[in-house]
């Protein structure tokens, strides 16, 4: 059953191929129904595999499929190939059932779009991308899923690109990823330099001397940060925003996102070979980019652009963990955000559709009484967000914190806080939608700051919000259980019940952390009292109305990251080019013209030899004679 | 290569002293071909006509041929009356050429000196 991996990602590509050559002709809704149908195929081949792979014993959980020899060049040979292993089926099972959930839920979504089938032809070549990804046997064939995801992301962001901020976040989201994409293509380069192979089985065989293992996880992560959306690299995920609800949900809250994290945990031996201080620097920037993202998400106004600091500072968790080498902690919140972030994007979307299509929370406000099902389910991901117990997110942050607090307190401490803050702007903004008294009606209210321009200029005679059709609540529903019930695969209350770690075993192997029982209990409970008292502060600022909200413009403006990258980018940046490209003009081309224009002025000079008069060439004959002769004799005497 | 021996009478003897002092030596030979080479040279440097700078050429080829018959004789070598056949030859084959072109070209400029044959410039 295990040789059935091909079957996975094969569904996403028929229905890529499918509806791009007749995905007008389907239309809607049966083009949408045939991308879920598709992705959900995709789930049950994974199913299928995870089965076969479940029954092999611990040790021989590991399948190579190659499809052909993909770059037989000389010293180098890539293959086409998959690598089944419970990593990268772990990754293919979220992907591939959280994606048929948002295909169905997108069906609803884009009803009434006028590129309703194109929107799904991007969305199954994503799925497609994604497997590659995660199911790649070797570098290459991660690259090339990479890259897709990236393609598919610049697509489906400026699928309404018409209007040109969505384009413009397009591009924004493609160019940022390149300069990640640059570490990953080095990365790639440094190892075939030194062991002349890009399998995983040969990088992770222990065949790289520490140097080169330093340089290839770190050029790796500089990627990792590009499509992970770390500091300094997070530019793009707020502004990509401007795409669909749906895209935000699978491509920027489940899955892509989630590639860089996938990427280290999968190249977890070439860390552990390299020098100490490189998994460090990925727990650090993690983790202060999990801290800035979440100041951040405090001052925002747009219902997703919360939701999207809220994805940068969950990632940074994730690389928390990965850098201290708490793979397993990674991958568990992982998945729990993905059930959880999905769930609350989806809602968010909601919220959006019902209120016809007005994002900024200060024009909502309670929605949950006519919208029951929807805000019944976004509190459920909420409090799940937050880390309140018993909802998944609180096992698989606990268990991120505890692997912090085993190598750097200091780590601890910021991700402790950090959670704290987690707690308050996703309380803040369920207070603020759908609780409360409801905005929707109000005239264009002047905010404390004057910022009228985030409040569309269309102002409806009277707003009549109303709940979403089945088609989008059912994937809300199943969701909202997922995330109440996903601390389930790996809980630690005993040791038979970590049935994720058990899994995970032969890939990361079996990391200790050195921490007694009654501690963990304590940093549990202190985890725990920090959720409920950040939903206490927000709940006295925004719902009670106790105390006045303190929304500083620096936090808004998200510490005007963008705006010192245009200012130097605009400005030594720019003198940095127009340097560069006169040596370019002047120096190498002048080097290059310079040769012919001297040719000709030699041949000018040259010239001068032939004027045509045959007495000059005479004269020279005989000029010539005289000198010879002249030789001859003055040698002889 | 006259002989000195003359049967003449009572002025023989200032005439045989006369005739031997002026012996006609191969070496005159040389003296007058390298005139006539150098009178050729000069020639051609000099003049403008286009068929006097040619029969300067001749000049200066017949002199060599002459130079050449003479180091024959000297160093009794027949090689250099060899290279005289040659030598007439190769002249003969050049004066056909040439003279066809210059000619071809006084027919159209009867007044054309080799300054105004430059069409061959660089």
């Amino acid at each position: 059953m295990v040789d059935l991996v091909w079957l996975i990602p094969a569904f996403p590509l028929a229905g890529f191929l499918i509806l791009l050559v007749g995905g007008r002709r389907l239309g809607e809704p049966r083009a949408g129904w045939l991308a879920t149908a598709c992705c959900a195929g995709a789930f049950g081949a994974a199913v299928t595999v995870w089965l076969g792979l479940l029954g092999e014993p611990e040790h021989e959980r590991h399948f190579t499929q190659v499809l052909f020899e993909w770059v037989p060049s000389g010293s180098l040979s890539i293959d086409a190939g998959f690598l089944a292993d419970p990593l990268s089926i772990t990754m293919a099972l979220f992907v591939t059932g959280v994606g048929a959930l948002i295909h169905m839920y997108a069906i609803g979504y884009m009803h009434g779009d006028p590129n309703f089938s194109k929107f799904f032809v991007y969305l199954n070549l994503f799925v497609f991308s994604m497997l590659m990804l995660v199911l790649g046997s070797n570098l290459l064939v991660t690259f090339l899923g990479w890259e897709g995801v990236g393609a598919c992301s610049y697509w489906l962001i400026s699928f309404w690109f018409t209007d040109e901020a969505n384009a413009s976040a397009g591009k924004k989201a493609f160019v940022t990823n390149r300069i990640g994409d640059w570490g990953f293509m080095c990365a790639m380069f440094v190892a075939f330099g030194a062991i002349g192979s890009i399998d995983y089985a040969v990088l992770n065989s222990g065949a790289l001397s520490p140097v080169t293992a330093t340089a290839v996880g770190l050029l790796l992560f500089v990627g990792a940060c590009g499509k992970s959306a770390q500091l300094p690299l997070f530019v793009w995920l707020p502004d990509a925003m401007a795409g669909p609800t749906p895209v935000s949900a699978l491509i920027h809250a489940a899955t892509m996102v989630t590639s860089g994290v996938y990427l280290m945990t999968r190249v977890n031996p070439i860390l552990a070979e390299g020098y100490g201080w490189a998994p460090d620097l990925i727990a650090w920037v993690g983790v202060i980019t999990a801290l800035v993202a979440a100041t951040i998400a405090m001052a925002q106004h747009d219902i997703k652009k919360v939701l999207a600091y809220s994805t940068i500072s969950q990632l940074g968790y994730m690389f928390l963990a990965v850098g201290t080498g708490a793979y397993v902690a990674a991958i568990f919140h992982m998945v729990t955000h993905a059930f959880f972030k999905a769930l609350l994007f989806l809602g968010a979307g909601s919220a959006i559709h019902g209120m016809h299509d007005q994002q900024d929370m200060r024009r909502m406000g309670g929605l949950r009484k006519v919208m029951p099902i929807t805000a019944a389910t976004f509190m459920v991901g909420w409090l799940a967000i937050a880390g309140v117990p018993p909802f998944s997110g609180f096992w698989s942050k606990d268990e991120i914190l505890l692997g912090a607090y085993d190598v750097h307190p200091a780590m601890w401490a910021i991700g402790l806080f950090t959670a704290l803050l987690t707690a308050f702007y996703m309380s803040r903004q369920v207070f603020l939608v759908f609780f409360g008294a409801p905005r929707w009606n109000d005239e264009v209210a002047e905010a404390a700051d004057g910022d009228a321009a985030d409040v569309p200029a269309e102002t409806h005679e009277t707003l009549h919000p109303h709940e979403s059709p089945w088609l989008m609540t059912a994937p809300l529903v199943v969701l909202a259980v997922l995330a109440f019930a996903g601390g389930a695969i790996n809980l630690p209350v005993v040791s038979d019940l970590l049935f994720l770690e058990h899994w995970l075993e032969p890939v990361v192997g079996d990391h200790q952390v050195h921490v007694e029982t009654g501690t963990k209990i304590m940093l549990a409970v202190i985890a725990s009292a920090c959720s409920l008292a950040g939903i206490a502060i927000a709940a006295s600022v925004y719902l009670w109305r106790k105390v006045r909200p303190v929304e500083p413009k620096v936090l808004e403006h998200a510490w005007y990251y963008d705006e010192a990258i245009t200012a130097f980018v605009g400005g030594p940046g720019e003198a940095g080019f127009e340097g560069v490209a006169a040596f370019d003009r002047i120096v190498v081309d002048g080097a290059v013209n310079g040769v012919g224009v001297g040719v000709r002025d030699s041949g000018t000079l040259l010239r001068r030899l032939q004027p045509g008069f045959v007495r000059f060439y005479a004269l020279g004959i005989t000029a010539g004679v005289v000198v010879v002769l002249g030789y001859f004799f003055t040698r002889t005497l | 290569m006259l002989s000195a021996a003359t049967a003449h009478s009572s002025g023989a003897a200032t005439n045989v002293m006369l005739m031997s002092a002026l012996e006609v030596t191969p070496a005159w030979y040389l003296v007058l071909g390298s005139l006539l080479f150098g009178i050729g040279a000069v020639g051609l440097l000099v003049r403008r006509n286009p068929l006097v700078m040619f029969m300067c050429v001749e000049l200066m080829l017949n002199a060599v041929t002459l130079t050449f018959v003479t180091f024959s004789r000297m160093l009794n070598d027949v090689g250099g009356q060899a290279i005289v056949v040659f030598v007439l030859v190769v002249a003969a084959a050049e004066v056909v050429v040439g003279l066809g072109i210059i000619v071809a070209f006084l027919r159209k400029r009867p007044e054309a000196t080799a300054d105004d044959m430059a069409v061959l410039e660089g």
